[in-house]
């Protein structure tokens, strides 16, 4: 009775459905917004980080390697392992080719990695979400992709997760257009952002990454006020 | 004769055999404006016996990479089944061509993982880049260490006259008709010299629209 370890908690329901899958994504649903939109110059991602005064200052969104980075909605500590993993698949990639990965390679290897922990014994699936944001520099184009607990991956021009997320992709369906430079691109994930904010937007909660030809950084407080102001 | 039985023959003789020249061959590669060259001799021996007269050293990887291996031939036929290997995975996984760069990494990584028993070969990558356009070659030793020079390099038991012949018919910037001049003589001055390789040479000129393979006569033995 006792040893219900030896086989996988993902097994399938009558419907054809994975409900730990399932269960998964409400975690995900349930979780701190985040956004992410391409613009035609680079992409920005956008997340609420909640602060009080008591709190030490802890970054949400994470770097992968020079163009790619990610943000998540979800399990913080899974999105911790993944970051992890991620980092050392780029790395190892660069020292396997000689070259930097390409975003998509990438996606493609950690969503193998998140389909992994559905069908194995003894473990459960993530619980998050990933937007993953790059540059590719052959040829110079942006890159935003959306990981799933199931081990899907969605290619995105713009989209929302975590709480209200249905409201953002509303907003962003309609504020959206290929032409956003990156600074107009910003503003707009801002506004989705804001959509699905339950109290008021400062640079204290909320934290915005761009990754361009240049590579993949954090704005700084400063930068995030000054976007902030001329909402 | 297999290579055991030779090493008691050889020691019979007082022979020194050398594993990296029991089969023979030699391997050049020059780089131009647009375009490289790649030739290799058409030998393949037994020490002194001579077993083929066709045997190119010289292989197409894709379109515009090519590689060449010279050294023990057993060695260097596993060795490109192995690089023909990564170089599929690599063109299915990312949906485009390999780069010459990249594949002289992963044939390095290759060698290197056989760092304490090795492969006898050392491996030649000459190409154009499949975007840009730009030559590349590069030569390693049977460990994997790169050299990427912008001239010439040469691999294989007539590499030594090769460097010096290459070294006066070499110019920055010639063009694919002064480029195959250029190999195409040095390799038949290095195949006079050079008693373990032999029996004609075959050039191949690599630029962005063609590649042009010619056989030259060279000295016959």
């Amino acid at each position: 009775m006792g040893d219900h370890y030896g086989f996988s908690l993902t097994t399938f329901s009558p419907s054809g459905k994975l409900m730990q899958i399932e269960y998964a994504l409400n975690a995900v649903k349930n979780g701190q917004p985040s956004v992410g939109l391409k613009a035609s110059d680079g992409v920005v991602l956008a997340t609420e980080n909640p602060s009080s005064p008591l709190y030490e200052e802890q970054a949400k969104i994470e770097k992968i390697s020079k163009h790619i980075g990610c943000v998540y909605s979800g399990m913080g500590p899974d999105a911790r392992l993944l970051v992890k993993r991620a980092r050392k698949i780029a790395i190892t990639y660069e020292d396997m080719y000689g070259e930097e990965i390409s975003t998509t390679q990438l996606v493609t290897r950690l969503a193998a990695v998140m389909q992994e922990y559905t069908q194995s014994g003894g473990v459960r699936p993530f619980g998050v979400s990933l937007l993953i944001a790059g540059w590719d520099a052959e040829p110079g184009k942006p890159l935003l992709f959306q990981c799933d607990p199931s081990g899907a991956y969605f290619a995105w021009k713009a989209t929302a997760l975590g709480k209200n997320d249905t409201n953002a992709k509303t907003f962003l369906e309609k504020r959206f257009s290929e032409t956003l430079e990156l600074d107009d691109g910003v503003h707009t994930a801002l506004l989705t952002l804001r959509e699905c904010f339950d109290v008021g937007m400062t640079e204290d909660n909320v934290e915005v990454a761009v990754c361009n030809a240049s590579g993949f950084h954090r704005l700084t407080k400063q930068q995030v006020k000054d976007h902030l102001g001329a909402l | 004769v297999c290579v055991n039985q030779c090493c008691q023959a050889a020691s019979l003789h007082s022979v020194k055999m050398s594993i990296m020249s029991y089969t023979g061959g030699t391997v050049l590669a020059m780089a131009g404006d647009g375009c490289v060259c790649i030739a290799s001799d058409l030998r393949l021996g037994e020490q002194m016996n001579t077993m083929a007269v066709d045997q190119k050293k010289v292989h197409k990887i894709s379109d515009k990479v090519y590689v060449g291996l010279a050294g023990f031939h057993s060695d260097a036929k596993t060795v490109l089944d192995k690089i023909m290997f990564r170089k599929s995975l690599y063109e299915l996984r990312e949906n485009r061509c390999i780069k010459p760069k990249v594949l002289a990494t992963i044939i390095s990584n290759l060698a290197y993982q056989h760092r304490f028993g090795s492969y006898f070969t050392e491996p030649l990558v000459a190409g154009l880049d499949p975007v840009s356009h730009k030559p590349y070659i590069c030569a390693m030793d049977t460990i994997g260490n790169i050299c990427t020079p912008e001239d010439f390099v040469a691999i294989g038991t007539g590499a030594e006259y090769l460097l010096g012949v290459s070294e006066s018919f070499w110019r920055k910037g010639m063009n694919s008709d002064e480029l195959f001049e250029a190999t195409a003589q040095s390799m038949l001055a290095a195949l006079e010299r050079d008693a373990a390789s032999g029996w004609g040479a075959v050039v191949y000129t690599i630029t962005k629209d063609k590649v042009n393979i010619r056989t030259i006569k060279t000295r016959m033995d």
